[in-house]
């Protein structure tokens, strides 16, 4: 009795051993190739930063699934912002004719792009779900500037890591790795569904990114950051998000 | 470790993941609750959201304003961590039950213990088991203390190769990132609502499963039962002198 209980304990403790190494060499692993979320340090980060590994290494460069126009949604939904700032409704009364655009950080030629120069740029449209954390969903047709392109146009360096984006409602920011800056379908959105991108959307630019839940497709953008150290940025946490609990990796 | 002996009533790896499914399970309903507090309406096919009309919705407080409830108050909104708690519990789960499974095919607990036997399907055999739960003596002559009957077999065989499989299929289908290197996961289900309702309905029969799993353990002697399952010895049953 006592020599099998003493096996199953040396067996235990072996496996136990043999367990916390691997995690830890996953990590190791998982941190050398930029799978390791930002907010993987939080409460239950674990379980986000094996999704977000799992994720981009099975999904890889796959698109988003695009939607018959016939599937658009009669009625789409936006939870209401509470957009409050006075320089917003001040530039909504000039029909966003003064909105711009900031790019900085790991950029060749950081500066301002209005949002008219945002519209000369090869418009994408696309007919994707946005899919709430909540559980709610529509399908639109988004147009705008791809991210790629505005980062192209603005020289960023090919060591960057994450985008940063900022809304103008106040102590709102997000960021993604480059596989989503960079993704084709991930857009500087400023139309949907035919016409200008309204403000219940997040008009008059929205960042919208298809692979992820909605709260990543952030309202109201008026500044990039291209960064390849996101622990200096804001909270180092990679977004907003995780200060109310949210993760910073979407995908799920 | 793992042969089931006389006496041997539970093998260890069964044990340990009976043990650890529990606490995931637990993490994922309460969590899950919470998800489906913040919008506890459902529907059918690609999208679904509060204006357009519901499959049905279920008579609770939402923690959310913009969904209407009848209730007059909104609950505080707790998505943050149930959703990671969620995710970190499906993660544990999902590997616990890949052990199971791969450790009873390998041992053929399956074909030994969960199997229903032949016979078991004869009519007046399933009948007798029927009646002998309906009459809370689920166990038989022995208090089913060596062996599973036909009717417990088929529950487990249902969780462990249905219901689970399920739950990680409509999950997955929920994801945005997920369907767009696999799209016919969400496709073959009729759209990410769909998912999302055979996701809840799922779940309800899995609560229904653990209830009636608690009833039969009590009725078979909750203590003995549970200490089984811990220890791995089962009690000689009852004998009438």
């Amino acid at each position: 009795m006592s020599r099998i209980s003493r096996r199953k304990w040396l067996v235990g403790g072996v496996s136990g051993v043999v367990g916390v190494a691997g995690v830890a060499a996953a990590g190791d692993a998982a941190r050398r190739h930029g799978l390791m979320p930002p907010d993987a340090g939080l409460r239950f980060g674990t379980g986000a930063a094996l999704t977000y590994a799992a994720q981009r290494t099975l999904t890889g460069e796959s698109r988003a699934r695009e939607f018959r126009r016939e599937q658009i949604s009669a009625k789409p939904f936006a939870n209401p912002s509470q957009m409050k700032e006075e320089a917003y409704a001040r530039s909504r009364e000039k029909g966003f004719a003064d909105w711009q655009l900031q790019v900085e950080g790991m950029v060749a030629r950081p500066g301002a792009i209005s949002l008219a120069e945002l519209k000369e740029i090869p418009a994408r449209s696309q007919i994707t779900q946005l899919v709430c954390e909540e559980g709610w969903s529509y399908i639109a047709e988004w147009t705008g500037a791809p991210l790629a392109a505005v980062l192209e146009q603005a020289g960023a360096l090919p060591d960057a890591r994450y985008v940063v984006y900022y809304s103008m409602e106040k102590d709102w920011w997000d960021s993604i790795d480059m596989a989503d800056a960079l993704h084709p379908q991930t857009i500087l959105a400023h139309g949907m569904n035919g016409g200008a991108m309204p403000a219940e959307f997040g008009g008059p630019l929205r960042m919208r990114v298809p692979r992820q839940l909605g709260y990543k497709s952030v309202k109201f953008i008026n500044r990039l950051l291209v960064t390849d150290r996101i622990e200096k940025v804001g909270n180092g946490l990679g977004s907003s998000g995780p200060d109310y609990g949210y993760s910073w990796y979407a995908g799920i | 470790m793992v042969e089931s002996g006389r006496g041997m009533r539970h093998a260890f790896v069964v044990r340990l993941t009976h043990w650890v499914t529990f606490v995931c399970f637990v993490a994922l309903l309460v969590s899950g609750v919470q998800l489906v507090i913040s919008h506890p309406r459902f529907y059918w096919g690609e999208t679904g959201n509060v204006l357009t009309p519901a499959l049905f919705q279920l008579p609770i407080p939402s923690s959310r304003a913009s969904v209407s409830t009848g209730y007059g108050y909104v609950l505080p909104d707790q998505n943050g961590w149930s959703r990671a708690l969620h995710f970190q519990a499906a993660w544990l789960v999902v590997f616990t039950g890949l052990l199971y499974v791969g450790v009873g095919l390998w041992t053929r607990h399956f074909g030994r213990n969960l199997l229903p036997r032949a016979g078991e399907f004869r009519v007046g055999a399933l009948w007798s088991t029927v009646a002998s739960h309906l009459r809370l003596k689920p166990g038989g002559e022995d208090g089913g203390a060596e062996s599973y009957n036909v009717l417990q077999r088929m529950a487990y065989l249902g969780v462990v190769f249905f219901l689970f499989p399920l739950m990680i299929w409509t999950g997955l289908a929920m994801s945005p990132s997920f369907v767009a290197g696999f799209p016919a996961v969400v496709e073959a289900l009729g759209g990410h609502q769909s998912a999302r309702t055979i996701h809840f309905f799922t779940t309800v029969t899995l609560v229904g499963f653990v209830a009636v799993h608690l009833v039969m353990v009590a009725v078979a002697g909750f203590g003995p039962r549970v200490k089984a399952m811990i220890t791995g010895h089962s009690e000689p049953a009852r004998r009438d002198p």
